[in-house]
């Protein structure tokens, strides 16, 4: 059985989708990313669906999940490289994508996903020197 | 109306639906199909058949490309000797599902498609017929 890479990129997750979305390839992608995320703490997901040339309402569905389950475990996911013909056919066939970014490739993606998690405070200090 | 080929596939498992997602793909690159008609036509397609799988544990697909006025089209039609759909009216509407979906699917491939026909008997089955014409919108 195929299975669909997951690659660490610094603090992000990368997964490069270039086959067929079927049942079980989809779960077996959902799990492996929730195990990968809670062991390497990533606080994002980029999925490049530059590949990609339909997207239904299963594979929706399926970027609808990694984006909820991402954000449980305080992640935020970024759809990259979307094909004209496909977002087309996506906002005709009524498909949303709650809760999923969307941007038009990897660099970019990774520029918003650093914007949305934003930057921690290094110390607990930091946050009191305005009060002083 | 003529048709001027005609292919039947029959959907049982889901290499089947690959099969039939490149079949379909390359009758309408045949025709001369854009490649957002194509797009959409697919997807409308993967839509209906994963319906079929998933309901009806597989049916038929067919794969014609047909000419009406001089312009040719493709068109599927998706059979199966499934339970059938209680509620036409409440099928059609979008996240309606009496599964775990989204509820786009049938909704979704009439938006995609430029014609389509929805025929079902609870306890018989369901049909489903879409057209898209070669410059369809």
């Amino acid at each position: 059985m195929d299975k669909i890479p997951i690659l660490k990129m610094g603090e992000f997750l990368l997964v490069t989708i270039q086959v067929d979305l079927y049942d079980r390839l989809a779960l077996a992608l959902e799990s492996d990313l929730i195990m990968m995320l809670t062991k390497t703490e990533a606080r994002g997901v980029l999925i490049d669906i530059s590949a990609v040339s339909i997207v239904d309402s299963f594979m929706g569905r399926i970027l609808g999940n990694i984006a909820a389950m991402s954000k449980i475990l305080d992640a935020e996911t970024v759809v990259v490289g979307m094909q004209p013909a496909v977002a087309i056919t996506l906002v005709e066939l009524g498909l949303t994508l709650p809760g999923v970014y969307t941007a038009l490739d990897v660099e970019k993606g990774m520029d918003l996903l650093r914007s949305k998690i934003g930057d921690l405070p290094k110390d607990e200090e930091d946050l009191y020197d305005d009060f002083i | 109306m003529m048709t001027l080929s005609k292919e039947t596939i029959s959907i049982q498992r889901e290499p089947d639906v690959v099969f039939f997602r490149n079949k379909a793909k390359e009758l309408a690159v045949k025709i001369g199909m854009g490649l957002v008609g194509q797009t959409k036509l697919i997807t409308a397609a993967s839509e209906l058949v994963r319906n079929m799988l998933r309901y009806a544990n597989g049916g038929e697909a067919i794969l014609e490309i047909i000419i009406r006025n001089n312009i040719k089209g493709i068109r599927l039609t998706f059979a199966d000797k499934g339970p059938g759909i209680k509620d036409l009216k409440e099928a059609m509407q979008d996240g309606f599902s009496t599964g775990k979906s989204l509820g786009l699917g049938l909704p979704g491939a009439k938006r995609l498609s430029n014609e389509f026909d929805l025929k079902s008997e609870v306890g018989k089955g369901t049909t489903v017929t879409i057209i898209r014409w070669k410059n369809g919108v």
